[in-house]
């Protein structure tokens, strides 16, 4: 196996981190905790295979699966900004919401406990061929570049960075933080929801719960970036080269799977203990505004 | 507080408001939703509840499920609730519930066969609270040492958690073709069917007695001790409780390794009382049920183990509708409740409050919730659940 190939392996592995990653970095940076990722993914993933099932067309199903995210942060914005509900529990319940509802609605569309039938996906051929003409991966490779740029560069950024870290502040000099922190979780559930296409295309159905936590691991990979950008979309790549050398060390029983799995979400444990360097939250992450 | 207060009647009046109007509007919220669901299906309402109630309380067996679902899902209410009341956010239940089965299980592995079950239990019982305690310390030590935000820490910490163990079962504990351990060789609780032999096939088990008993100690720790004042206190106002001489840090850790202790006690309901080994999984969301179960008991240790019946009846009440409609329209049902709630709390005490506005009546209860009318938000216990986090940065 050549190094291009190996290389090929890894982006294709942190797609749906790279995306998921760039959402959830604007939303907690705004001060709303992403640990919905997780199931704006799931949902993106649901609707997309049935917008490509249904429609017959590739594109439909992307949009589709974007608005099956943009739905579910919709729900959670309107509950956890809007009506100020506590972000985590309803973070928790939204999770909790996709997964019953994407088996629900397998049941009825499909007719299935576990997967939707097959889907069209992009071109097909492994390696890097497949890789170049999938529009997500470059979607993916773009994103966290883009979401620095919104970031720092932007007005809306700095409303942004503001509403996380001093809304107080914020809301004295006019920046209405309820609408910014709204807009960065639509946003969240866009990408995240992309992330949900990229998988369901990549493996040609839905299946039950088939995020696996990758959006967990997006979060994890934004809190071991230290909230930064960059740093977060060079952690989605460290993951997913640990993933990658865990699949090629299969069957050596070198080491165990389950100690990858363990890795991004150790280190990041690591990181928040300032083992390394101290990794600081946005200031006002997950406080209840008006 | 009701104690020190002659005005203690409208006190308790309000807080009884405050604590359970928000609960029944969202019971209501999601109720509606039911419907308009179960009519989708071209069903009746009244026909798929009545079956619900029917497979669940209204028969021995169906009520022997939701009291087994309801003893594990009370320990991880009781879990989470005790942090909230420290102002503390666990959402690592799920993995300190599997420590402590994982515990129970080894223990009861270790005896030998002939232990009796006098010594046996509370070996393995109390191994199940270390198991739980130990992974619940871990965020505690790290809020009370470093300031790392708990609730990012336990939900990494549930993954790392569950792939060790998963780790250990698959590639040295498991029986061969299975995810399980052998069957534990002392420590077992007996099935309530052994003592009203109509549960018979129904998991409940013993472990429903501790979870009462659980219950009532937590309540009078919470309620009735120094240490449960001195939690309550830095979870309401953490300045004002370290200048009251309390060290919030010792309590941050103190309630995190307690809260961990009690989902690992959990573990048993499983573990001891059902199935005799540890099998990979078997938490199964419980954990993060938990918080729902928290969340609608209004942290409450009696409020809990009502709750975990309610969500208890759901889950098992989707099998028993499952002619009618899909099962899966429980989970659905399940996660619009905890929305609801959480959506509703803050709403209904605000107009509570204007309701109230208008008669100013001079008492203790209404000028601590004008106080707290600010941006801060609410401050009353596990009322607003994210009043603790101002200090948790």
């Amino acid at each position: 196996m050549s190094v291009v190939d190996l290389v090929a392996q890894v982006v294709r592995i942190a797609t749906p981190y790279l995306l998921a990653a760039a959402g959830g970095v604007i939303a907690e940076r705004s001060g709303v905790i992403s640990l919905t990722l997780e199931g704006f993914m799931l949902g993106g993933a649901f609707t997309a295979a049935l917008g490509t099932y249904f429609f017959h067309s590739l594109a439909l199903g992307v949009l589709c699966g974007i608005a099956g995210g943009l739905l579910l942060a919709g729900i959670h914005a309107g509950a956890s900004i809007r009506l100020r509900a506590d972000q985590v529990v309803n973070g928790i319940a939204i999770n909790l919401l996709a997964v019953g509802a994407t088996r629900y609605f397998l049941r009825i569309a499909f007719d299935s406990a576990s997967n939707s039938p097959r889907i069209a996906g992009f071109n097909e051929s492994p390696g890097l061929v497949g890789l170049v003409e999938n529009p997500l991966v470059w979607a993916g490779l773009l994103a966290l570049p883009v979401a620095w740029l919104m970031l720092n560069r932007t007005a809306f950024g700095l409303r942004v960075r503001a509403s996380g870290e001093h809304p107080e502040a914020a809301r004295s000099v006019g920046v209405p933080v309820g609408r910014v922190q709204l807009w960065a979780v639509l946003w969240s559930g866009a990408l995240a929801g992309l992330a949900g296409v990229y998988l369901a295309l990549d493996q040609h159905q839905f299946s039950d719960q088939m995020t696996a936590s990758r959006g967990y691991i997006a979060l994890a990979a934004i809190i071991f970036g230290a909230w930064e950008p960059l740093r977060a979309g060079l952690a989605c790549l460290l993951f997913a080269a640990a993933e990658t050398l865990e699949i090629h060390l299969q069957g050596t029983s070198l080491v165990p799977p389950q100690v990858v799995e363990m890795i991004p979400y150790a280190l990041t444990i690591i990181a928040l203990a300032g083992v390394v360097r101290r990794v600081a939250p946005p200031a006002a992450l997950g406080r209840a505004q008006e | 507080m009701l104690r020190f207060t002659g005005l203690a009647n409208q006190d308790r009046r309000r807080r009884l408001e405050e604590a359970l109007l928000p609960t029944l509007v969202a019971l209501l919220v999601a109720l509606v939703c039911g419907e308009l669901l179960i009519l989708a299906h071209g069903e009746s309402p009244a026909e798929v509840y009545r079956e619900l109630l029917q497979g669940t309380w209204g028969n021995a067996y169906g009520l022997g499920q939701v009291l087994f679902k309801a003893t594990t899902l009370t320990f991880t209410g009781l879990a989470v609730g005790l942090g909230l009341r420290a102002g503390l956010f666990n959402i690592g239940a799920e993995s300190q519930l599997a420590a402590g089965g994982f515990a129970a299980a080894l223990t009861g592995l270790a005896l030998p066969s002939g232990t009796p079950a006098l010594a046996a239990i509370p070996v393995c019982l109390l191994a199940a609270i270390l198991g739980g305690g130990l992974v619940g310390a871990v965020p505690g030590v790290l809020k009370a040492k470093f300031g790392a935000h708990e609730v990012i820490v336990t939900i990494m910490l549930n993954f790392v958690v569950l792939a060790a163990l998963n780790w250990v079962v698959v590639a040295h504990l498991h029986v061969p073709e299975s995810v399980h351990t052998p069957e534990i060789h002392a420590g077992g609780l007996a099935k309530l069917s052994r003592i009203f032999p109509s549960f018979h096939g129904s998991a409940a088990n013993l472990s429903l007695v501790v979870a009462l008993l659980t219950v009532i100690g937590t309540a009078f720790v919470l309620f009735r001790t120094r240490f449960g004042f001195d939690l309550r206190a830095v979870g309401l106002q953490p300045d004002a409780a370290e200048y009251g001489g309390v060290r919030p840090s010792r309590i941050y850790l103190l309630a995190l390794t307690f809260s961990g202790a009690l989902a690992g006690l959990g573990g048993i309901n499983s573990v001891l009382g059902y199935h005799g080994y540890y099998e990979d999984g078997f938490a199964g969301g419980a954990g993060f049920l938990g918080i729902a179960v928290a969340l609608v008991g209004r942290n409450d240790p009696f409020g809990i183990a009502l709750a975990a019946l309610f969500f208890a009846t759901l889950s098992q009440g989707g099998l028993a509708i499952h002619a009618l409609v899909p099962r899966q329209m429980m989970e659905v049902l399940q996660a619009i409740v905890i929305i609801a709630v959480a959506a509703s709390v803050p709403e209904v005490r605000r107009i509570l409050r204007l309701a109230r506005r208008p008669r100013p009546t001079i008492d203790r209860s209404s000028t601590a919730s004008t106080a707290a009318d600010g941006p801060a938000g609410p401050q009353e216990p596990g009322v607003n659940v994210s009043a603790g986090h101002g200090g948790s940065r």
